[in-house]
Order: C-alpha cells, then sequence, then structure tokens
C-alpha cells in the first residue's frame, strides 16, 4: 500500500516544520539577549530543509515518497547591534553592550510559516488515515 | 466457466492504486512546501490510466540489457514536473494552495473508485449467494 509512505513523508516534513518553531521560539526568547562582545552576543539560528537524496539524484520519473531532511541549523551573519550602556554589568571598556541579531518580525513570519505548513501536513495527514480506513471497511 | 477476480475488479482496482500512488506523489509536494530547490512532481492520470489498461504506448525493451526505463510497467505512471505559476527564488516550484486543490480532487475520486469496488464486490457475494 503506498498510502503508508503518506506517513513517513508527512511525518518528517511535521518533524522539520518542528524544529523550525523550536529555533524560532529560541530566537524570539534571545531577541533581547545582551553580550560584552559581537562575537557573543546571540545570532539568530534558522534551518536548512533539503530534499532526501534519493529524489535528487533521480529523473522526475522516479518513485515517489520524499521526506525533508535537516541539513543543519545556521547562524545568521547579520550584524550585531551596539548599544551604549555604560552602566549595565556587561559593558565592555567603551560602554558598549552588543544585542543579539536577531529580527523580531522575520521571526513572527517565520513563526506563520512553520505553523502553516505543519497544519498542511496534518491534513494531510488524516486525509489519508480516512482514506486508508475506508479502504480496510472495503466490501463490508 | 472460468472466473477471475482479477477481470472482475478490472479499472476501479487500476483506478485505486494510481489514486493512491498519486496521494502519494502530491503529500510529497506539500511536505516540501519549504524545501529550496524541491521541483514539484505529478502524473497524468488519463495516460497513467491508459497504460495500466494496456492501451498506452510505452517504451519497450527488446534486449535483456536494455535499462528498462522507470514509469513504463502497467502500473507505474510517468513522473513529470509541474510548471509552476510564480516559482519561488528559492528554486522551490510547490504552490502549496494548487497541489491541496489536486490533493483534495484526488481524495474525492480515490471514494469514487472504493465506492465502485465495493458495490462491484457487494454484486459478488450476492452472486455467490444465490440471493
Amino acid at each position: 500500500m503506498s498510502l503508508f509512505k503518506v506517513f513517513d513523508v508527512s511525518g518528517s516534513a511535521m518533524t522539520a516544520q518542528s524544529l523550525r518553531l523550536n529555533l524560532t521560539a529560541s530566537n524570539l526568547a534571545n531577541a533581547e539577549t545582551m553580550a560584552a562582545s559581537p562575537e557573543e552576543a546571540y545570532k539568530a539560528r534558522q534551518p536548512v530543509f533539503a530534499a532526501a537524496l534519493k529524489q535528487a539524484q533521480g529523473a522526475p520519473g522516479g518513485e515517489a515518497g520524499t521526506p525533508v531532511q535537516v541539513k543543519g541549523v545556521v547562524e545568521s551573519q547579520a550584524p550585531t547591534e551596539a548599544l551604549h550602556m555604560p552602566g549595565h554589568p556587561l559593558a565592555d571598556a567603551n560602554g558598549y553592550v552588543y544585542r543579539s541579531n536577531v529580527n523580531p518580525i522575520e521571526e513572527m513570519v517565520n513563526m506563520i510559516s512553520a505553523q502553516r505548513s505543519f497544519q498542511n501536513n496534518v491534513e494531510v495527514m488524516n486525509t489519508s488515515k480516512e482514506l486508508l480506513l475506508q479502504t480496510l471497511r472495503l466490501g463490508s | 466457466m472460468s472466473f477471475s477476480l482479477d477481470k472482475s475488479f478490472g479499472i476501479p482496482a487500476a483506478a485505486l492504486q494510481l489514486r493512491s500512488q498519486r496521494a502519494n506523489v502530491l503529500a510529497d509536494n506539500l511536505a516540501n512546501a519549504d524545501t529550496p530547490n524541491y521541483k514539484a512532481r505529478d502524473f497524468d492520470f488519463k495516460v497513467a490510466m491508459r497504460q495500466a489498461q494496456g492501451a498506452q504506448q510505452t517504451v519497450v525493451r527488446t534486449h535483456a540489457q536494455h535499462i528498462q526505463p522507470p514509469g513504463s510497467g502497467p502500473l507505474e505512471p510517468q513522473l513529470q514536473y509541474r510548471v509552476p505559476m510564480n516559482a519561488a527564488l528559492d528554486g522551490n516550484t510547490v504552490e502549496t494552495q494548487a497541489e491541496q486543490a489536486k490533493f483534495a480532487e484526488n481524495t474525492v475520486h480515490y471514494q469514487a473508485a472504493l465506492t465502485f469496488l465495493g458495490s462491484r464486490i457487494n454484486g459478488l457475494i450476492g452472486a455467490l449467494k444465490g440471493e
């Protein structure tokens, strides 16, 4: 039954999207984190999605069943913001602290996108489950 | 009188198999809606159905050492890349709303094939019982 493969594929997509949601949560939580130097400042993290290699190699005629793979997590290269706060306990010799380079607007957009994608895959899974159950009841 | 179950199930059975394969392909597309460089795929159900009934010309292997191309068997539809209306900048060609519409349409057709197959089975049971 090839409909069972839908569970693998949609499941992998849900795993990937929940990881993305997790990273978004961590980014938003650390949006106001300060550090003593630009290197130590929190950098926004994003997952890198890839289609599993099976499909990338084959021609379009290959079989269906392309789960989502998380290739890794990359840190944003955006510059960190330096704030002049001499009273801050983490301030350096010149009185500067460095805020994380998280862009809250981008993260909110990411969150909504991840949520919608997750919902889509839940729907696909539910529909496939219904179809399989109806197939099981066939002829009764 | 010889009796073949395969023949009596006929078209709805093949349609059911192809519909479940198509559901699989469309689920692939929806799962990879956020994957960079993923190209959406689908197959032409009409052509696949003709192929399943043996009415469609396909590539035939005439030598034992020829490579059998994918999508040339009776229930192996030829997957093709979808032509996107507007592709994303990251090389992804999945258009979620279009895929969802196709998935819903495919589901309804699957249920239709299921109903036809069910009534055929019920008919056969009726004939066997002699009611």
